[in-house]
């Protein structure tokens, strides 16, 4: 399998005041093309920082990072914009759904600033809402969806453009077991596909479907161990045989 | 990201803040309704001075009598006749700045043609006034200097006259009857159509001074060779000045008026009223374009504000589409446009304010207002200018956040 992701000694400091935080340090990651890897560590540690670099959204203090065999820190902020446009699909913490807009607007953004022809955004944003389960609540604003249901607006709008890389930061934090089963389910067969995922989660429950997990403590990357990965579709057969699993949408598959 | 794009999101957004979006467009509207306003009454002037040269032809200046004294008693303008033929003779060989000298005897009378009749003003000119007031001839020709000469019996009509007393019948040729003397129609004048004070300028007949004076107008005041006055047409405009006073010298001299003498005879500048009237309206449209000046200013500083506010306001936005990839031009050009929006629409209520307040202007102080079709493509174009010239700063500083930092803006 190539090699998708490859740091050395990435390291993020944080300037507040006289203190420099180590956001994070040091960290050698190697991560291939079509991996679901699993990132965990207490609050603090540093994940959404290295989520961060790793969605070449913010830049490291120190040390490299290769992407698709090319060095972010060498690219221009037009190469690194397209990059996220069309090889990373990037799911928030916080959501960071644009208010007063449709679902349906929401997800279409990214398709705004990529080569997707205008007639063609619509219904693939209603395939990435459908992949999610939310066919029916595309004309609904923020406001009015629930947590898990905004959340699930965000993964398909990172579906959105058919990315390479899933980077998904707490997916599930918000959501109840089942429907977190069921955005597992979805990240699982997305892999399948081909894609490579990585999210942040606390619970072990979520980890557990990865085929690897890094753990960070403190800004230092502690332990990368592989595992043979449990099929979060088995385990929503087990609890209700008849559940339909969403389907993975077109642009994706 | 394309334009289409853009103006969608910039419609979003305006309309989720509809109160704002007009309050700040208020400078705007202001600053456009005055520009249209101003030229408005800029064309509106200048039309109306136009139509004034047309009708009363260019560079001209009026020679007219003075007035008669008698014990103290004064009679009136034209009461003391002074000018001659000779006079108009002397001015139009002797000074420079003068291309033609007409001068003119006037009176009414009754016309006859068949059992028909009219009464209108009758002109006694020589052929010079044509040049000098621009008149055209319509149909037939114009009277000769032969014709002045000779005293002919030969007469051109006005459209008016025409109309009342022909009712369709070809008048060229005819002969009618003017205080019982026949006459040959030999022409029919251009149409001029009514002054600016509202009297009808194509009810008259011209005839060739000569026959005018021998025939129909022989009065009192007017015999030998006294005119009513002389119509001066100077080479050109810069040549005006210089014509009157030269005209002036040569009429005090010739009339052997002394050094302290006043003038037996008056002078009508005719540009030189006109320049007066287009001066007044000009001191409102100055008025009217500082307004603008300063609302244009006011309005686009309150769209640069507005437009900061809104950048602040949207950092996560920015950040979050960043984020998905737009690039710095692509925010850059999401804000101009909104910007640009903005002003627009501000351009476009000032349009119906100007043309409004115009209207209003034009009923209240009687002022002409002409509202062209350019004033209002360069006022939409003047304010879209505005949006962009002023949303340039708050969008590039839009354009230039760091993605992560924009995410994480609180
Ligand atoms: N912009 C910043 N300025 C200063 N310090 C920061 C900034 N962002 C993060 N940090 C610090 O860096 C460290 C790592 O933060 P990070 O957000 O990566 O944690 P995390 O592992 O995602 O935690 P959580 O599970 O709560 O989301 C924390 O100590 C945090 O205080
Ligand atoms: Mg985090």
């Amino acid at each position: 399998m190539a090699t998708m992701i490859e740091t050395q000694s990435l390291t993020k400091d944080y300037v507040v005041g006289a203190d420099v935080v180590h956001a994070l340090a040091d960290a050698d990651i190697r991560i291939d093309a079509g991996e679901l890897v699993a990132i965990m560590g207490p609050s603090g540690s540093g994940k959404s920082t290295c989520m961060n670099l790793l969605g070449c959204l913010d830049t490291p203090s120190a040390g490299s990072y290769h992407f698709d065999g090319v060095e972010v820190s060498s690219m221009s902020t037009d190469q690194l914009a397209a990059v996220r446009n069309e090889k990373i699909g990037f799911v928030f913490q916080s959501f960071n759904l644009l208010g007063r807009t449709s679902a349906l607007h929401n997800v279409e953004m990214p398709l705004i600033y990529g080569n997707t022809p205008a007639r063609d955004r619509r219904p693939r944003a209603v395939a990435a809402l459908s992949a999610v389960g939310l066919a029916d609540r595309m004309d609904h604003t923020p406001a009015q969806l629930s947590g898990g249901q905004m959340q699930r607006v965000a993964i398909a709008r990172a579906l959105v453009n058919d990315p390479a890389l899933l980077l998904a930061d707490e997916p599930t934090g918000a959501l109840d077991t089942r429907t977190g089963l069921e955005i597992m389910a979805l990240f699982q067969k997305l892999n399948g596909t081909g894609i490579t995922v990585v999210l942040v989660t606390h619970e072990p429950e979520v980890a557990r479907f990865a085929q690897r997990i890094l753990r960070f403590r403190d800004g230092r990357l502690v332990s990368d161990q592989g595992q043979t990965p449990e099929s979060a579709m088995a385990l929503l057969a087990e609890l209700e045989p008849d559940a339909a699993v969403a389907p993975v949408p077109e642009a994706a598959a | 990201m394309k334009l289409s794009d853009c103006l969608m999101a910039a419609g979003h957004s305006l309309r989720a803040n509809k109160m704002r979006s007009i309050l700040t467009s208020l400078g705007i509207i202001i600053g456009v309704g005055a520009v249209i306003a101003m030229i408005a009454i800029g064309t509106g002037a200048e039309q109306r001075v136009q139509r004034v040269i047309q009708q009363l032809g260019s560079n001209i200046v009026l020679l007219r009598n003075g007035t008669s004294v008698a014990g103290g008693r004064r009679g009136g303008s034209g009461t003391r006749v002074t000018l001659t033929e000779q006079d108009a003779a002397a001015i139009e060989r002797q000074v420079d700045a003068v291309q033609v000298a007409a001068p003119e005897v006037r009176g009414t009378g009754q016309v006859i043609y068949g059992n028909t009749n009219w009464h209108t003003i009758l002109y006694g000119l020589t052929e010079g006034y044509f040049t000098a007031r621009n008149w055209t001839v319509d149909e037939g020709r114009m009277f000769t200097g032969a014709e002045v000469r000779s005293a002919a019996k030969v007469a051109l009509i006005g459209k008016t006259v025409a109309r009342e007393l022909f009712a369709g019948e070809d008048p060229i040729g005819k002969v009618i009857r003017i205080k019982k003397v026949p006459f040959m129609v030999i022409g029919i004048l251009g149409e001029k159509g009514q002054t600016p004070w509202g009297s009808d300028q194509d009810d008259v007949i011209f005839l060739p001074i000569s026959t005018a004076k021998k025939r129909v107008l022989g009065g009192r005041r007017i015999k030998g060779n006294l005119v009513a006055g002389i119509t001066l047409k100077a080479v050109s405009a810069a040549a005006v000045d210089e014509a009157v006073r030269e005209t002036r010298a040569l009429l005090r001299q010739r009339h052997r008026l002394r050094a302290g003498q006043p003038d037996d005879f008056r002078v009508r500048n005719i540009s030189s009223f006109l320049k007066a009237r287009a001066e007044s309206s000009q001191v409102m449209s100055i008025l009217l374009a500082s307004v603008a000046a300063i609302s244009l200013l006011v309005g686009g500083i309150g769209i640069m504000n507005i437009m900061l506010v809104s950048v602040t306001e949207r950092t996560r936005e920015i950040g979050l589409r960043m984020a998905v990839g737009a690039r710095g031009r692509d925010i850059l050009l999401q804000f101009v446009v909104e910007a640009t929006a903005l002003a627009s629409i501000g351009g476009l209520l000032g349009i119906g304010l100007g043309v409004g307040g115009s209207e209003i202007l034009a009923a209240v102080a009687g002022w002409e207002m002409v509202i062209e079709p350019q004033a209002i493509i360069l006022a939409v174009a003047f304010s879209a200018a505005i949006g962009i010239f002023f949303g340039f700063y708050p969008a590039r500083k839009a354009s230039k956040l760091d993605p992560i930092e924009a995410l994480r803006y609180e």
